[in-house]
């Protein structure tokens, strides 16, 4: 594994998109960052801006509105850049599947790294989520 | 030919992993304030080994020259200052007439580098960011000058560390007066803002304007930024204990008062940090030509009655 891969798996910082989710998702994200779960423990930190950030966590039902503002922060983000969708809404559109305002899951639009289902996943859920995918970028690289 | 020995090996490297060793102190001890458990002690050093290689994205909007050069300057500056206040502390050379000057002018070099930044990347936060480092600056320089200006006085108007040093040995380190413990109190609030730590983390509020004038940058760019932090985590409160406390010294049973001198002034600073909520700008500047100018004047009156 490269010195760039191994270092960006001990420090990733957040950044946190919401296409459009009821909220649930969010509050969950931000019970990772509380004492109890404390990420920082993993180097991990909320990024301010999309040029700081290494990690994606994308919430939310896709809208048109803001899919084209996600595509935007995607191009904007410095790769390397992982991205992971938290949530039943931004895995599959959730119970917006066959709504007007939500025409294409957002693995359409840009690619996703690792799914994350619930509606809201739980906080460990989303820790052993992000386990999961540091597992993976190991065996990949 | 020496003094570039003193300035890759001390000013550069020895700074630079102080600083970032001092930077995982700053964040166990937040972690540790709010019952948290806080980052492995190795943490500045691989947040730092990422951001260089990660991509560096050029914003379209920016001016190219200036978006490279002010991070290079930042860092250029504080590695300088730190390399004067090293050959001092080591004792290679007497200094030259003036070094007291040529520092507190280098100390200000960071946060211009960091203004030119915000400017010259053509966001609109990053321009806020910037006209809230330029006042913090003009509010935080007039108190800060003024209790060097008493620290001077009381060492016999002399302006070279290597004589404040000296004098300190012979009648005891300065913050033990009345004069110098008001100029300590004085210094250590104006340093907590020329760190922008809360409560005068004003420039880059992250909750109002996302990181200021560091919101475009990127990459190596960003890190040479962050590497500037911590190399002023280290330098500042140095300056303050060749000033204030009679200087490092790191031979025998010293180097462990030295240490002790340096962990507290930080723990000082992150306490500080830690306990105030963000402040508004005219807050700040209120509050810096106010009370703490007026404080910074007392202490002056002071040295030069004599106590």
């Amino acid at each position: 594994m490269s010195l760039k891969l191994r270092a960006l798996l001990k420090s990733p910082w957040v950044f946190h998109i919401s296409t459009g989710s009821c909220n649930n998702c969010d509050i969950e994200i931000l019970d990772c960052l509380t004492p109890r779960f404390d990420i920082e423990r993993f180097g991990m930190l909320l990024a301010p801006s999309i040029k700081h950030a290494d990690v994606l966590l994308i919430t939310g039902s896709c809208n048109r509105k803001s899919m084209i503002r996600v595509k935007k922060l995607y191009e904007q983000a410095p790769k390397p850049v992982v991205v992971v969708a938290i949530g039943e809404c931004s895995c599959s559109r959730g119970l917006f599947i066959h709504s007007y305002n939500c025409p294409v899951p957002l693995d359409k639009v840009i690619p996703v790294d690792i799914y994350i289902p619930g509606c809201p996943p739980k906080p460990e859920a989303i820790i052993a989520g992000v386990v999961k995918l540091i597992q993976k970028l190991k065996g990949k690289a | 030919m020496i003094y570039i020995i003193y300035l890759v090996i001390f000013g550069l490297f020895l700074t630079s992993v102080l600083g970032l060793v001092a930077s995982w102190i700053d964040r166990k001890v937040t972690a540790r304030v709010q019952y948290r458990v806080g980052p492995p002690f190795f943490q500045p050093f691989i947040d730092i080994t990422k951001l260089m290689g990660k991509e560096v994205v050029v914003p379209n909007t920016a001016s190219k020259g200036m978006f490279f050069f002010a991070p290079l300057m930042s860092f250029a500056g504080a590695v300088v200052a730190s390399t004067i206040l090293w050959i001092n502390q080591l004792g290679y050379t007497e200094g030259f007439l003036g070094d007291l000057f040529v520092v507190i002018y280098l100390l200000m070099i960071p946060s211009i580098g960091i203004m030119l930044g915000g400017l010259a990347s053509g966001n609109p936060l990053a321009r806020i960011g910037a006209s809230r480092e330029i006042k913090l600056m003009l509010s935080y320089e007039l108190p800060f000058i003024l209790s060097i200006a008493s620290i001077i006085v009381r060492s016999g108007n002399s302006i070279i560390f290597h004589r404040i040093i000296e004098i300190q040995g012979q009648n005891g380190a300065n913050a033990l007066s009345f004069s110098g413990g008001i100029a300590l109190i004085v210094s250590i609030i104006c340093i907590q803002a020329k760190l922008s730590f809360a409560p005068f983390d004003i420039p880059e509020a992250e909750t109002e304007i996302m990181a200021g004038p560091l919101i475009e940058y990127s990459g190596i760019y960003l890190g040479l930024y962050k590497l500037t932090k911590c190399v002023l985590l280290f330098t500042l409160p140095f300056f303050i204990i060749i000033l204030f406390l009679g200087g490092l010294n790191l031979s025998g049973i010293g180097i462990v008062y030295s240490i002790i001198k340096y962990i507290a002034l930080l723990v000082i600073i992150t306490l500080i940090r830690n306990t105030n909520p963000r402040v508004r700008i005219d807050q700040a500047m209120k509050f810096f030509w106010g009370p703490v100018t007026v404080a910074a004047i007392v202490s002056l009156v002071l040295a030069f009655i004599g106590l």
